[in-house]
This record gives structure tokens, C-alpha cells and sequence, in this order.
């Protein structure tokens, strides 16, 4: 019996979200009461041996060329899962990682749990998982009727711990099915942390009064070293890109810190951001509903306020 | 082409969330419900789309869900589909629900789905569809173009896209940017009242996975309110009080 957790390696490269579901599967490990959690990560990759440092006790790789094709690396994941004994298998609440959910829940006959927030709970055999619902306003928890089960990990659900030592990775050779998909261009944001992953997270709405003015918001994030993200109306009318739009029906985010300056607070936006540990709103009217939801309030004009907040943060850093 | 859009129902964004029997049951007194709109305003717009550039297309709308969902497939059939299939039975898991779809999925060329709903924001049953199916899916689709039996597609990654050739068949899930929301009008609403709308009965499984509880996140304590001119403070608090930074 084993735990597999997917491993992310998004350019050969593993991100913290990889190091996070390790560390997580490891304590679903001792949950369920098996010693063996078996990281892989498929593809050419760098530094893998530090999975072993998150938790892993075995860190396996498979060669493979070419892009994501969720058809095939269900294969490969299935196989592996097949070959260490899963009986949980866990990938990223990613684009990757979702389209990989389903899939591996069919081939390996698993119930699925798809984006939970928390660490199971094992009793009398069964599996129990909660996940955000209703895009965030409830919670539910699953109850995993199968014997195998798969999940996909909000990103910031755990952070990642170094309960061991780096273990050399270990080539294993499995069936790899032929593609039907060509990558042909992947174009990816550089050096900023993708929204679902970051702990810290500035966002601003239409009080920004155009995409001119963004300047301050980018400069307070850069401060803190948040990622930048809006409401629906500012990537609606183009003065931000799509991906960066936060709330029900753009992305959902749990960040630590969120701040949010110029969004009135529709229920639509809350949704998305309300599993956030603490909100910050900054906003002129003081009726703004979003007030009722934060943590801490400023009431006030946000051109004023946010270049002011990013100066005490420089005071702050520097002391 | 042969387009299959799977659409969902869901409650109105602006529900507010409550539940009933011990929070076991979701609690649907009052509550609006409308076609899922990853489902309504991106996979089957483009579906219709694609359908009105290429002669001899059909789109078949199909749902898993209770005769009261028929209204949803009838707007479904004002906004372009061609006929609707619903399979008479509560979408208790994803799995279920694809499992049923898959019946009617096959000789396909296009299966669409939205990127999730909004309601159990699973985004599992296009996945689920294509393994049942064994067929190529690209997830959140944010622009589709079709040559002849080859299709591009530009997908959402995080922080940025990829854009992947696939062959037909494939199942592919839309998010926001692949077409834009369309409102019926009274001659779309008028025909689909003749469209066939045809009703199976489900084929018998058991879930895989089932809620046995819903919780409300815990109220927040009041806003605390700090001075604008004092925006030392706040650091102060974020980083001893809250310990965010």
C-alpha cells in the first residue's frame, strides 16, 4: 500500500505546489497507516531529489517527451499507481491537475474528491475529504465509497514541511500511449507565482478608474512579492488579462493575505476569495459590502491609501 | 460535425447558501435556478457557432436531472441547439453524470462541457467523459477553431495558455473568452418549442463518492477599520495580529 503524489514539473521545473502535495501525501500516509509515499514526476525535471526532503520515501520518474496530453499522463500515473499499490493517489488542484482528476478516477476505479482544503479523515475504512462548494460560500465533505482514491489539492492548503532528506530519483520505465494532442505554444507568465498557488495576493477593481493607473498596484505587490489580480468588470473590459480575474466564475484563490482595493465586494467576487485567511479592503465607500467580509478596513480614496501602504511596508521591511 | 454540449442546472450567483436535514441536504427553498453558465455562454454559443459556419451540423444538448430541468433545455434550443436529451435522474456525482452522457456521446466529433459549475465546482465530468470515452480532452478552452477534422485550441494554464492541435474526436471544456453570452430571441424561443426533446431513463450505478455533510464557513468577526493616514499600523497588524507578512 503507497501513497503517489503527481509532481508538477511545469518546464522542468517543480513548483511549491508539487512540494506541498508531497508533503500532504506524506501526512495522508500516516492517516491511512502506510510507510511508503511515492513522489513521480514525469518528463525531464530538475532537483526532484528534494521531494525526499517534503516527505517522499521514494522519488520516481518516467522519461517522457512532449506536452501535456491528460490521456497520457493518466496512462503513465495509472501504471505507476498499478506497480507501488496505491490506495491514494494525489495530483494538483491545477489546469493540469484537474484534467488529470477525472480521468485517473476512472482508470483506477477511485472515487474522486476534486479541490480539497483539508487532510482527510480515515474511520472504519472510509475515506473522508471537504472541498469548497457553492464556489467557496459552504463546504462539503465527500465520503470516498471505493477502496482506491484520488485527490486533487487546493494549492496554499498546507504549506510544504522538510520532514526528511533528499532521496535520488529512480528511473521507471512504463507503457507511454501515443498522443493526440501537439502542443504547439505554451506561454507562461515568468517569475511571478500563479494565482492559485500565491500566499499573498493584491487586487484591485473598477475604483482603479482605467488600466493606466495600475502602476501603484503593481508596486505595492511587488513590495510584498504578491501576485496581481482584479475583478470581473476590469478583465471584462480588457484592462487586465483574464487570468489574473478573481471571484465565482474566474479563479478561486485561498491566499494568506489579500488585498483588495476599489472592489465593492459582489457576492459573485467574494465567492472566489472568501476562503482567503485575511482580507483587506480598501475603498472609499464606507457601504461597500465588501467591508462585511474583510478583516481589516480602510476607508479611504485607494490612490491615496495603497501608495501610502506601500511606503510603510518599504519603513517596515527595512527596520 | 456532430456537437454534443453537456449542460448543467445550477443556482443564480447570487444564492445565498443554506442547507437543510443536519446540513446534509442543500436547502432549495427560494432558490433561482438558471443553465450553468460556463455551460450556456461559452460551450454551447461556440458549439452553435461552429454549427452555423459548417453545413449539415447539428447540436444535441444532453442532461442529466429532473423534468424541471426541461426549461433549461429549452433555452438550450432558443439559443441555437438543434435537440436536447435528458436523462430522467438527480446527478448525485460527477461520475454518475458522466457515466450517463457517455451513453449518448459516442460518434461525436466535439463533446463540450464548461470549465465547471458553479454549484460543486468539480470540473471532473469532461474528464471523467473523455477516459469513459477514451477520447482526448483539453480542459478550459478559451478559444476554438476548427479545419477540416483538426481543431485548435488555446487552453488556460496557470499563469498564462497553451495552444494544442487535436483531432477529432475530442472532449473539450470552455471557459470564459471562447464565444460570447447569447440572449434568445422570441423566433429562437418560438422554434425551440418544436424541437424534440427526448427523455431516457438512467442506466443503474452506484456513486463512487457521496456528501455526507455541508458546512458554512464560520461568520467573520466585524471589520476592524484602520486610520488611512496611519498605514504603519496596518503593517503592524498584518505582520503581530494576523501574521500574513
Amino acid at each position: 500500500m503507497s501513497v503517489l503524489i503527481y509532481a508538477e514539473s511545469p518546464g522542468g521545473q517543480l513548483k511549491k505546489a508539487a512540494y506541498e502535495a508531497v508533503t500532504f501525501g506524506h501526512k495522508v500516509a500516516k492517516i491511512i497507516g502506510t510507510p511508503h509515499v511515492v513522489a513521480l514526476t514525469i518528463g525531464k525535471v530538475e532537483g526532484s531529489e528534494v521531494l525526499g526532503k517534503y516527505g517522499a520515501t521514494k522519488v520516481l520518474n518516467v522519461a517522457h517527451e512532449g506536452g501535456f496530453d491528460s490521456q497520457v499522463h493518466t496512462s503513465i500515473i495509472a501504471q505507476v499507481a498499478a506497480k507501488a499499490g496505491s490506495k491514494v493517489v494525489i495530483v494538483n488542484h491545477s489546469a493540469d491537475g484537474k484534467s488529470l482528476l477525472g480521468r485517473l478516477s476512472v482508470k483506477l476505479k477511485a472515487g474522486s474528491v476534486s479541490g480539497i482544503n483539508a487532510l482527510p479523515t480515515f474511520e472504519g475504512g472510509k475515506l473522508r475529504a471537504t472541498k469548497g462548494v457553492f464556489s467557496s460560500k459552504a463546504f462539503a465533505t465527500y465520503e470516498v465509497k471505493t477502496p482506491k482514491a484520488v485527490f486533487s489539492l487546493m494549492g496554499n492548503t498546507l504549506p510544504p514541511e522538510e520532514v526528511g532528506s533528499d532521496i535520488a530519483p529512480e528511473n521507471i520505465a512504463v507503457t507511454i500511449p501515443k498522443s493526440r494532442i501537439v502542443v504547439i505554444k505554451e506561454d507562461r507568465a515568468k517569475g511571478t507565482v500563479p494565482l492559485p498557488e500565491a500566499e499573498l495576493v493584491v487586487s484591485a477593481g473598477r475604483g482603479m478608474k482605467g488600466p493606466e493607473n495600475w502602476g501603484i498596484i503593481e508596486e505595492l505587490a511587488e513590495e510584498l512579492g504578491a501576485t496581481t489580480a482584479c475583478s470581473r468588470p476590469v478583465a471584462d473590459v480588457g484592462w487586465r488579462p483574464h487570468h489574473e480575474h478573481v471571484g465565482q466564475t474566474g479563479v478561486a484563490i485561498r491566499p494568506n493575505l489579500y488585498i483588495a482595493a476599489g472592489i465593492s465586494g459582489a457576492i459573485q467576487h467574494l465567492a472566489g476569495v472568501n476562503s482567503s485567511k485575511v482580507i483587506v479592503v480598501i475603498n472609499k465607500d464606507p457601504e461597500a459590502p465588501f467591508f462585511k467580509a474583510a478583516d481589516y478596513g480602510v476607508v479611504a480614496d485607494l490612490f491615496d491609501v495603497v501608495p501610502r501602504l506601500t511606503a510603510a511596508l518599504k519603513k517596515y521591511k527595512a527596520q | 460535425m456532430k456537437l454534443l454540449v453537456c449542460v448543467s442546472k445550477t443556482p443564480e450567483t447570487t444564492t445565498k447558501v443554506s442547507f437543510t436535514d443536519g446540513n446534509t441536504q442543500f436547502n432549495t427553498s427560494g432558490v433561482q435556478y438558471i443553465m450553468n453558465p460556463y455551460d450556456e455562454w461559452y460551450a454551447l454559443v461556440r458549439a452553435v457557432e461552429l454549427k452555423e459556419k459548417a453545413a449539415g451540423s447539428k447540436v444535441t444538448l444532453v442532461n442529466v436531472g429532473p423534468a424541471s430541468n426541461d426549461s433549461i433545455l429549452r433555452k438550450g434550443l432558443a439559443i441555437g441547439a438543434d435537440q436536447a436529451l435528458r436523462v430522467n435522474a438527480e446527478p448525485s456525482s460527477a461520475y454518475f453524470v458522466a457515466a450517463q452522457i457517455a451513453q449518448y456521446a459516442k460518434g461525436m466529433d466535439i463533446v463540450f462541457t464548461g470549465k465547471e459549475t458553479i454549484d460543486y465546482n468539480g470540473s471532473e465530468v469532461a474528464a471523467i467523459l473523455a477516459e469513459l470515452l477514451d477520447l482526448p480532452y483539453i480542459s478550459y478552452a478559451t478559444d476554438l477553431q476548427v479545419e477540416g477534422n483538426v481543431a485548435t485550441v488555446t487552453r488556460e494554464i496557470e499563469g498564462g495558455k497553451e495552444i494544442v492541435k487535436v483531432q477529432m474526436p475530442f472532449v473539450v471544456s470552455a471557459s470564459k473568452g471562447m464565444a460570447e453570452q447569447r440572449i434568445p430571441n422570441m423566433r429562437g424561443i418560438m422554434q425551440a418549442k418544436r424541437k424534440p426533446l427526448v427523455v431516457r431513463e438512467p442506466k443503474k450505478m452506484s456513486d463512487p463518492v457521496s456528501i455526507v455533510q455541508y458546512t458554512l464557513p464560520a461568520p467573520k468577526s466585524a471589520v476592524k477599520l484602520v486610520d488611512p493616514e496611519d498605514m504603519d499600523e496596518l503593517v503592524r497588524l498584518l505582520h503581530e495580529e494576523a501574521k500574513v507578512i
